[in-house]
């Protein structure tokens, strides 16, 4: 298999052999980050700039790590602290990065499609950190490769999306990544906050979280993004809460191996009980992470493993 | 008796069989006392095969050396990948294999395996990714086939055999665990 991109936007443009080539190279680099050493000398040299507008522990870190795992110098650009404060324009601060030549730009920015802009505009590799509600492909890629390690494929199994399905681009990556991958998905959520055309990516949907959990093999929750929530959709926390909020009770309804994903931060007591969210027999929120650094070494070193 | 007659009828190259089944078998046998004697007996000896080729290798000498010395020596895969210097030079990405070493190196007696040695660059990778594992007392390498043409200041403690060969011919070791046959072929562009 030749990987050939040169940059990684979105999971609805790969390839099922792409999204199998990715979660068998970050496989292998697992490993790298058990060694006392962790450090491979592959990226020597190059520069990977990582362009965040929007707030970010996990991606940021996540990505920071990967680099330097692999002996690149990574740089973080928050927007609080750079020219974007002085009005300095998205395709300014590209152009002007794109001049210091770094290898690999990361963006997250608030606007879909911004990574797409920076792809046209710039030589560089582009790789989506998130771009509003659009998509967050290295997520849906460990997310994949979690749920790979717990149940041993993706195919035939019965993956349920509950919450504000609308809003993330968490929720619309996966979708797109686990269909192709052959699991069938099932969506719950009020319905302010269901896309109306959420039919059409091949799901089912369901109002209620104990319709859509039955007899799942894996749940992922979503957080509820309060800030993009300028007018609100619901009428407040708790209610949402005693609805949708995932626990003992409701838990029972999924399957006994059932796995419990969320994409974090957590809301606790809004979108997930702390008690399911803290109990390593359903839980593999934290594994996830873990797998994020793996996703993420692979990408860098498919995508400046030996471009030009 | 047809022999390999894919191979001969669908490419143009003239391919030669330096050494079979039986000859593998008893280089491999002769190193695993090689390995043994120069370190006087199996004590703090590991194996570690370079994928993939280096791998099987490795897999057959800790057979003989375990039946030899009746204990156990313990067995690590190499994916050197990512430690290749032409990584970002060249258009490959090749692809990344696990590294398993599920055993500290420190103070032990690495013996590095590897099918064919050549230019030594595989060989120099294998030893800067040893160093990230630990601190061996000692790295040896052993070799089923040295080539010869090397670019680095590096040898083999233990060869199999020595080919003499140009660098317009190409050498392949083929392994029942890989290709289904075990053979050493010469291969050379008409």
């Amino acid at each position: 298999m030749k990987f050939e991109r040169k940059d990684i936007l979105g999971i609805k443009e790969l390839s099922v052999d792409e999204i199998n080539f990715i979660l068998e190279t970050a496989e292998s680099f697992l490993e790298v980050s058990t060694r006392k050493i962790k450090k491979v000398p592959t990226l020597r040299g190059k520069t990977i700039i990582n362009l965040f507008y929007e707030a970010s522990t996990r991606t940021r870190t996540s990505f920071e790590i990967a680099g330097k795992r692999l002996s690149a110098d990574t740089i973080n650009i928050s927007s609080s602290t750079s020219s974007v404060v002085k009005g300095e324009t998205l395709i300014d601060t590209a152009r002007n990065l794109e001049a210091m030549n770094p290898d690999v730009i990361v963006i997250r920015h608030s606007a879909s499609g911004a990574p797409h802009l920076l792809a046209k505009l710039v030589k560089q590799s582009i790789i989506n950190a998130g771009d509003g509600a659009h998509e967050h492909p290295t997520q849906a890629l460990l997310d994949m490769m979690t749920i790979k390690e717990h149940k041993g494929k993706i195919a035939g199994l019965k993956v349920a999306i509950i919450g504000d399905i609308e809003h993330s681009r968490v929720a619309r990556s996966n979708i797109y990544g686990l269909s192709k991958m052959g699991a069938n998905i099932i969506v719950a959520g009020p319905a302010t906050m269901m896309p109306r055309d959420i039919e059409q990516m091949g799901v089912k949907v369901f109002n209620k979280i104990e319709e859509a959990i039955e007899g799942a093999d894996v749940i992922m929750m979503l957080r509820i993004q309060l800030e993009r929530q300028k007018q609100s959709i619901f009428p407040s926390l708790r209610e949402y809460s005693q609805r949708y909020c995932l626990n003992r009770n409701n838990i029972k309804l999924a399957r006994k191996d059932v796995i419990v994903m969320h994409p974090g931060p957590i809301n606790r007591g809004v979108e997930i009980s702390p008690d399911i969210a803290d109990d390593p027999s359903f839980s593999v929120i934290l594994n996830q992470v873990n797998k994020g650094v793996a996703v993420r070494m692979a990408l860098l070193y498919l995508l400046t493993g030996g471009s030009e | 008796m047809y022999h390999r007659p894919r191979l001969t009828l669908m490419s143009n190259k003239n391919i030669k069989t330096v050494m079979d089944k039986d000859g593998i078998e008893r280089c491999l046998t002769r190193v695993a006392y090689e390995i043994l004697e120069k370190n006087k007996g199996m004590e703090n000896i590991v194996l570690v095969g370079i994928r993939t080729g280096g791998v099987y290798l490795a897999q057959r000498l800790q057979k003989k050396m375990s039946d030899i010395e009746h204990g156990k020596i313990p067995l690590g895969i190499l994916d050197i990948t990512l430690y290749r210097d032409d990584i970002s030079a060249s258009n490959k990405k090749p692809r990344l294999g696990e590294t398993k070493i599920s055993f500290s190196l420190d103070d032990k007696i690495v013996v590095l395996v590897d099918d064919v040695l050549f230019t030594g660059r595989t060989i120099r990778a294998a030893m800067d990714a040893l160093i990230d594992f630990g601190r061996p007392k000692m790295i040896q390498l052993a070799v089923l086939i040295d080539r010869g043409h090397r670019e680095l200041p590096i040898r083999a403690d233990f060869v199999g055999k020595n080919l003499p060969s140009s660098l317009w011919e190409a050498v392949r070791v083929d392994l029942v665990e890989k290709n289904g046959v075990d053979e050493v072929v010469i291969e050379e562009g008409t």
